[in-house]
């Protein structure tokens, strides 16, 4: 039997390590954020965002189509993975034990774990061979796919905990069903909704391996979503690896931008929570 | 609307219009039991397309493919074992490095915590989830790798004496396993912990009564009680995290220095299918070479499939007890 | 099968009852006063297998409050529930029998249940104001699926001032019409959800321990309130208080495990029930 203090010591020691733990967790992302300024903030300027890439050796080059190559893909993808992902997720909350509904459940946190390049070769066999090139719509369809199971299963969570008797009460109130489950069970989870849709967007939003034979990157202006389409993540990977000091600066540059985009939406996600009335179901 | 009795006796104010078919109810049924039908043929539709896509390699190279370490284009052989050691050698050593870590966060987290620092320090961990992986590459290839290649791989080998063994020998390149691991840590760590954090909060306060009541310190309140009871909750969300790594792909690509080598020594460049099919799928001209790298992604779906099933399981063992 | 055959004769009379009150009910026509609103034959409610109201068969007298009383779990808010329809949106429930709302047969075939709730409102042991609504919008909620709705921008004002009225809310809100339902205290939501039920014009409302949830003073405005919607609406209430029953009805039904053991005017229950299992339950010796 151990003594008192030696317990007791060892239980302070312990209790160190967790807060350690904690420090050491947090510091990859407070040190990544760091150098994405540090290295980032100086190549970024206007022009960065209004010019086109430039070859190696000429100055003043800026990622204008990748950047809006990357909205026209978030586009495409919310367009497919949103309105598919909420309807998922109601008819979950609507059915929640029937057979299908456990099925899509399992399987969509199977979906959800699915390596993101496996859906840009399922993407490419089903999109890009038959239609014999490459195109925005294409890398917009394998990361709106990715959306889908995320967005289910967040929009059912919320629907979860919307209390039965609104439902009730919006149905003795002669509201057909369809009706009930729009303008009322939607519409008082529908903050958390938009948190679900937000954070689904910011995970796609950087995605770059489903993008390599869908979308493929295009060193020209082009919005078309038949054609290939720049996009942000595939510029910095381009960059990054090549073996050009301009080119490295201009993917830091890039990388500051993207994660910008990326937090601001997730940080909307946590704002968006409080809306008008939101709060305030019991 | 078909409002029959009133319509037939409009003077009737007494009788009560009821009958009318509620086409919009069975309308929202079809559109949202399709939406819902949609992830499942997802599923279905991946499954096929890869193993239709694959089997042509599947037949001609049978097995060879994940025993064979012979990966030549032109000669039309495909083995893909170093790629496929490299996947789970890189992800072992990011759970031995993401594990106690983000076991300690959780700890921290949902017990020893002050109030002000759970929110903040919760927002941070969850955010590491946010980075996108091409990010991570990016800060691999400029930071990581220096770092790793002038100070931590020389304090292994030599301050530590660990060169004698072969994990930890060899030149010190910089792209490298060790590289990738540490990468693929940084990236399961946020999954892990949100797992583990989530089936810890779920633990009775009943139970952590029970065990100070005893006499246990706090720390043998968390051994003793708390992380028995979140256990295999916790190790759902390790799974969770081992999904992740296996399939990471660009991070990886980035930093593990891509060379289709079998190595014991952690020090040096590896491969993973992923960074395979990402590097040499878009130069693919042979249909061999295309299937193979299909059967490539076929191994690495069932891989991620069985490791995403397990940890599902293992993390609806916890919360079905909860939910009851 | 029968088991309710002391009531079940009686019960398709039109009782012909104004229960004596202190102040002087205002003059009804004689010719909706005399006809049954709601009238339920050998009605069944089950959940699964169980039942949970068993043959009964009563009849509500139009413009009158009929209240429904017995013991928790006896299964008076399941047969409530029957009468708009309610009970089987929960899963694997089913209802046998005939239920007429003002001569309509409401489950019979064809019957749309979205459309007989339109005509038998219902509101609810604990307030259920839509919380992402203003107190404007939650009164309208109804009207958005109402077969006659109000055209006009101020024919819906109107609509929405006279429900709040009968509901003994407008004085209280007329001024913050814009707010969120959720900033009024607990009997006001509970007036704004019977201002809701009554904004569609309902011939039939149905009242599920309206006050189970709310405090004395708020229950007293809501017995008031009650006791004179009688003038312009049917209603059906819940309640396991009988002392609310005895002062806000006009008829008393006694449930005892799903089974109707005694349908009389208040009065008469409360003084001199016909049943020993009615005087036990109203003497206090059990439930």
């Amino acid at each position: 039997m151990r003594t008192r203090t030696s317990r007791h010591w060892l239980s302070g020691v312990m209790i160190g390590l967790t807060y350690l733990a904690a420090i050491l967790a947090t510091l990859p992302l407070l040190l990544i954020l760091a150098h994405l300024i540090g290295k980032g903030a100086s190549s970024l300027s206007l022009s960065f965002f209004t010019n086109m890439p430039k070859p190696v050796g000429e100055t003043g080059g800026g990622m204008a189509n990748a950047i809006v190559g990357t909205l026209i893909l978030i586009g495409i993808a919310s367009l497919i993975g949103l309105p598919i992902g909420i309807g998922g997720g109601i008819y979950l909350s609507e059915k929640r034990r029937t057979p299908l509904a456990h099925t899509v459940r399992f399987l969509s946190d199977v979906l959800n774990g699915l390596p993101s390049i496996v859906m840009g070769i399922f993407a490419w066999e089903f999109l890009v061979r038959p239609a014999g090139h490459f195109s925005a719509l294409a890398g917009g369809a394998a990361v709106g796919a990715m959306m889908i199971p995320l967005v289910t299963r967040t929009t059912e969570e919320m629907l979860r905990v919307v209390p039965t008797s609104l439902r009730e009460a919006a149905l003795a109130l002669g509201y057909p069903k369809w009706r009930t489950s729009l303008s009322v069970v939607l519409r008082t989870a529908l903050a958390g909704i938009a948190t679900g849709a937000l954070v689904a967007v910011a995970r796609i939003a950087g995605e770059t391996a489903p993008l390599l034979f869908t979308a493929f990157g295009n060193q020209f202006w082009s919005t078309s979503v038949h054609e290939p389409i720049a996009a942000l993540p595939l510029q910095i990977f381009t960059y990054a690896i090549s073996p050009y000091d301009e080119w490295h600066a201009q993917a830091w540059a890039g990388a500051l931008v993207l994660i910008t985009i990326v937090l601001v939406i997730s940080l909307a996600a946590r704002v968006v929570t409080r809306s008008r009335f939101g709060a305030a179901v019991d | 609307m078909t409002a029959i009795p009133a319509d037939s006796a409009p003077k009737d104010r007494r009788r009560l219009a009821v009958h009318r078919v509620e086409i919009g109810d069975r309308i929202y049924e079809i559109l949202t039991t399709a939406c819902a039908l949609v992830v499942p043929a997802l599923v279905t539709a991946i499954a096929i397309a890869i193993f239709a896509a694959a089997w042509p390699a599947l037949t001609k190279l049978s097995a060879s493919i994940i025993t064979s370490s012979d990966w030549d284009v032109g000669a039309g052989r495909f083995g893909a074992a170093p790629a496929l050691f490299g996947t789970i050698v890189s992800s072992a050593v990011a759970l031995v490095i993401a594990t106690p870590l983000a076991i300690g966060v959780a700890i921290f987290l949902s017990e020893f915590s002050p109030r002000w620092l759970r929110q903040p320090v919760g927002f941070l961990v969850d955010l590491l989830a946010a980075v996108p992986s091409v990010v991570y590459g990016l800060w691999g290839i400029f930071v990581l790798i220096p770092m790793l290649r002038e100070h931590v791989m020389p304090f292994l080998r030599d301050t530590l004496h660990l060169g004698a063994t072969p994990f930890f020998s060899g030149a010190a390149y910089g792209p490298s396993m060790l590289a990738a691991g540490v990468i693929l840590a940084i990236m399961a760590l946020p999954y892990i912990s949100a797992v583990s954090r989530e089936v810890l909060l779920a633990v009775p306060r009943s139970q952590r009564e029970a065990a100070l009541a005893l006499g246990a310190t706090r720390w043998e309140m968390i051994r003793d009680a708390v992380v028995p009871y979140a256990k295999s909750g916790i190790i759902g969300g390790i799974m969770l995290g081992l999904g992740r790594a296996l399939g990471e792909t660009m991070a990886v690509t980035m930093v593990i220095g891509n060379r289709p080598e079998i190595s014991a020594s952690l020090f040096a460049p590896g491969y993973t299918m992923a960074s395979l099919i990402a590097n040499e799928f878009s130069e693919a001209t042979s249909d061999l070479h295309l299937s193979a790298l299909m059967a490539v992604g076929a191994v690495l779906f069932i891989i991620t499939l069985i490791v995403n099933a397990i940890a599902r399981w293992l993390v609806w063992q916890v919360s079905r007890e909860r939910a009851i | 099968m029968q088991q309710s055959t002391e009531v079940a004769p009686g019960a398709r009379v039109i009782p012909n009852v104004v229960a004596p009150r202190p102040v002087a009910a205002p003059a009804r026509e004689a010719s909706t006063a005399d006809k049954p609103a709601v009238i339920a034959s050998d009605l069944w409610a089950y959940f699964g297998d169980t039942a949970a109201v068993k043959d009964v068969s009563f009849a509500a007298p139009a413009q009158a409050v009929t209240a429904i009383i017995g013991p928790s779990g006896c299964g008076k808010s399941t047969l409530l529930r029957c009468l708009n329809r309610m009970h089987e949106t929960a899963p694997n429930t089913r209802v046998e029998g005939k239920v007429e709302i003002l001569g309509t047969s409401i489950y019979g075939e064809g019957t749309s249940a979205t459309v007989v709730r339109r005509h038998v409102g219902m509101v609810f042991q604990r307030p259920t104001p839509f919380p992402t609504m203003s107190i404007r919008n939650n009164v309208a909620a109804g009207l958005r699926v109402a077969a006659e709705r109000p055209q006009s921008r101020a024919g819906l004002q109107d609509t929405i001032e006279e429900a709040l009225k009968r509901a003994g809310l407008w004085e209280e809100v007329k001024d913050r019409l814009d707010d969120s339902a959720m900033a009024l205290s607990g009997g006001q939501q509970q007036r704004l959800c019977i201002a809701r039920a009554l904004a569609i014009r309902p011939r039939v409302i149905l009242l599920d321990e309206p006050t189970a949830s709310l405090d004395p003073l708020s229950t007293q405005k809501i017995e008031e309130l009650v006791y004179h919607l009688r003038e312009t609406v049917t209603v059906v209430i819940v309640t396991h208080n009988m002392q609310q029953a005895a002062r806000v009805s006009d008829r008393t039904a006694f449930l005892l495990v799903g089974e109707l053991v005694e349908f009389a005017a208040t009065n008469a229950l409360f003084t001199a029930p016909k049943d020993p299992r009615t005087e036990a339950y109203i003497t206090g010796r059990f439930g």
